[in-house]
């Protein structure tokens, strides 16, 4: 009944290279998308904006960046805190020092910084690898917080030390700043997020997506048939960064509105995105979004079910969710290493058969 | 002689014993990651478990007691004995070789064969996972853990230093007492591996896992022993920690403190781990003392990792590593 392909028969290279090939598949994707944009916008209210939608669509985005690092290009990093912090303080220098110019622009200059600062410490990849390199990406988590919290230039000299986001509209309607609405910052992310979705998807399929796959797979055969590891291994540095950066300076100006580099942008926001994509499915733009989505629903129903229901101090609960959390980890790891995305791919492939198995 | 110069001696020799501190961590990861290739990020936090446990046995308090008294609507607080700490720590020795079982016969033996980056992820859930259970058995608070080693500064070095330089150096008694301890481990550990049959067998493990399987070495047994063994380690880092700034959240972070260490000595290396903790406990204390104040301090943060990637950048396999060699 589902995915099927019978009877579809495809007549032109253009056909034959769709992102969803399946016909079943592409109305489903549209289908997601006419809900988010159309429907969802109208019945959002700022609970489910600020406890589910808006994590959700931020850590996509950073789940797609890192993915890319980790999932395509094989490169381990731990440093994803540390590069949403660059996004986040660009962001708030290019707010304060233009702000005629739209916060769209900024946005996406400040991913483009944030590329910059993340093939500057992508440079040791080409030396060290592996473990080592994982443990080296923690310099820039280190170096970067530490950076933005004791070079009073980058917090414009402010008393407390934190960044706030002030007022800025997208056509008329304000997407940062106290005032905003629930729906208008919903549509911003959105926006970036599918935008973010659909440019990785159409990288990762193309040369450089097939590069940067030669180079995890192994990279000295890769170099052997002729792909570039510098420029690949930099390009997925940069890609990668680029996103995080993206999503790092939503989740400062359109998330919490005001930040304090060291509790947002520490190592644990590293690990959670990290455990996002392990959960999720390395190497899969799906996957990142089914674990961003795991992630963030998971300690909001604990806490629901823990505090709400059964009443228990917050503190144990949060404790308890720490837990939970590493448990689930485990037993993911254990029952389906290659996470959410795999399982999916699983179900496909017995949709396409059902209900003759054989 | 300048007042700097002697500062920057008292400096060195704190940092030579804060040193010894981080070597004692980074050795725990060594010895999990040679036996089984398996980077232990949990290391820290079993050092923090092990000093939960070591602190609730000796005060006799009640575990789960906050998860009891939510649920049931109880009072319990502490069985009301306080046991001394060598009976306290033979019982968290016994819980930490219960725990390494368990994570042998939950998770590893499961995830045999998996890529290192799996392995590695299984090892933060677990690091989660006992974050949780720790401060859900013994409670958040901050613990003063004490099992009667000498704390304060140590006055035969004040004075002698004082009549000889005209300056009195600081060094806690408790450094010295961790120093000295540490070798006596590092000592014990290397006696271990060289003359006894199961030390042996671990070694054996740690150069090629089928081929000791194949000579009849049960690799169950020797991951169940290594462990315990890097839980033994964490419980003595954990103590000496836990000592110096009472048992808390934080202690669980000097595994990230280990981390450059182990990069620095190479990850295989157990010489590698100690001379690697000298250097980053040395290194970083004399640039706090030296550039620290011109750019706005607390540089401790971060300088381990940046000189640990430098080092990389110029010998990938650390100090003292085993050379990389690929082959296609």
């Amino acid at each position: 009944m589902f995915y099927r392909e019978a009877g579809e028969f495809k007549t032109s290279y253009v056909d034959d290279n769709q992102t969803f090939p399946i016909r079943f598949d592409r109305y489903r994707y549209y289908a997601v998308l006419a809900v988010a944009f159309l429907i969802v916008p109208f019945v959002i209210n700022d609970y489910w904006a600020n406890a589910v939608l808006l994590p959700f669509l931020i850590y996509a985005i950073a789940a797609i960046g890192l993915n890319i690092l980790v999932g395509y290009c094989g490169q381990v990093s731990l440093g994803t805190g540390g590069f949403m912090a660059v996004g986040a303080y660009a962001t708030y220098k290019l707010m304060t020092a233009f702000p005629d110019i739209n916060i769209f622009f900024h946005i996406v200059m400040a991913g483009g910084i944030t590329a910059i600062v993340g093939v500057l410490f992508g440079l040791p990849s080409l030396r060290i690898k592996g473990f080592y390199l994982a443990v080296a990406t923690l310099a820039a988590q280190f170096f970067l917080v530490w950076l933005f919290n004791r070079v009073p230039w980058f917090y414009n000299n402010s008393a407390s030390g934190q960044i706030n986001a002030p007022e800025r509209t997208v056509f008329g309607q304000a997407v940062t700043g106290p005032a905003t609405e629930a729906w208008a910052t919903y549509l911003f992310c959105l926006v970036f997020t599918v935008a973010s979705a659909l440019l990785a998807r159409n990288l990762t399929r193309g040369a450089m997506g097939r590069r940067w796959m030669a180079i995890r797979d192994m990279d000295i055969a890769a170099e052997i048939i002729g792909v570039n590891p510098l420029i690949s291994k930099l390009t997925a540095f940069a890609v990668s960064s680029f996103f995080v950066g993206i999503a790092g300076a939503l989740f400062f100006a359109v998330y919490l509105g005001a930040v304090e580099v060291g509790e947002v942008y520490g190592i644990n926001k590293s690990f959670l995105v990290l455990f996002m994509i392990i959960i999720g499915g390395l190497g899969s733009i799906f996957g990142s979004f089914a674990g961003a989505a795991f992630l963030v629903l998971l300690p909001v129903l604990l806490k629901n079910v823990l505090v709400g229901t059964l009443g228990w101090p917050t503190g144990l609960a949060s404790h308890f969710e720490i837990m939970i959390l590493g448990f689930l980890i485990i037993v993911f790891l254990v029952a389906e290493p290659h996470g959410l995305a795999q399982l999916w791919r699983v179900t496909k492939e017995k949709l396409r058969l059902w209900p003759f198995p054989h | 002689m300048p007042d700097q110069l002697l500062f920057g001696m008292e400096v060195f020799l704190n940092g030579l014993m804060a040193g010894v501190l981080y070597a004692l961590v980074a050795l725990g990861f060594v010895l999990i990651y040679k036996a089984s290739g398996i980077f232990n990020y949990a290391q820290g936090v079993m050092a923090l478990f092990a000093a939960l446990t070591l602190v609730g046995i000796m005060e006799g308090q009640v575990p789960f007691s906050h998860l009891i008294n939510a649920i049931f609507g109880t009072e319990v607080h502490h069985f009301g004995w306080h046991l001394p700490a060598v009976v306290g720590i033979v019982l968290t020795i016994v819980v930490m070789i219960g725990l390494a079982w368990a994570v042998n016969a939950f998770i590893m033996r499961h995830l045999v064969n998996q890529e290192p980056i799996i392995l590695f992820m299984a090892t933060i859930g677990l690091a989660y996972f006992m974050e949780g259970l720790g401060d859900l058995m013994w409670g958040a608070d901050i613990k003063k853990l004490d099992v009667g080693l000498p704390q304060g500064i140590n006055t035969a070095i004040d004075e002698a230093t004082y009549d000889f330089f005209g300056y009195g150096f600081f060094i806690d008694n408790l450094d010295i007492w961790a120093t000295v301890i540490a070798i006596i481990l590092v000592a014990a550990l290397m006696l271990f591996s060289q003359y006894t049959k199961q030390g042996r067998a671990l070694r054996a493990v740690a150069d090629d896992h089928q081929a000791a399987l194949s000579v009849g070495i049960s690799l169950n047994f020797i991951w169940v022993l290594v462990w315990s063994i890097a839980g033994f380690v964490a419980l003595v880092a954990g103590i000496m920690w836990g000592a110096k700034s009472g048992v808390q959240f934080s202690l669980s972070l000097i595994a990230l403190k280990a981390l450059p260490v182990l990069m620095l000595g190479g990850f295989t290396s157990i010489p590698g781990a100690i001379v690697g903790g000298l250097i980053i406990g040395v290194g970083e204390k004399l640039f706090e003392f030296a550039i620290g104040p011109l750019v706005g301090g607390a540089t401790e943060n971060w300088f381990a990792y940046v000189l640990a990637l430098i080092f990389l950048v110029f010998r990938p396999q650390g100090l003292f590593g085993e050379k990389i060699i690929e082959r296609v």
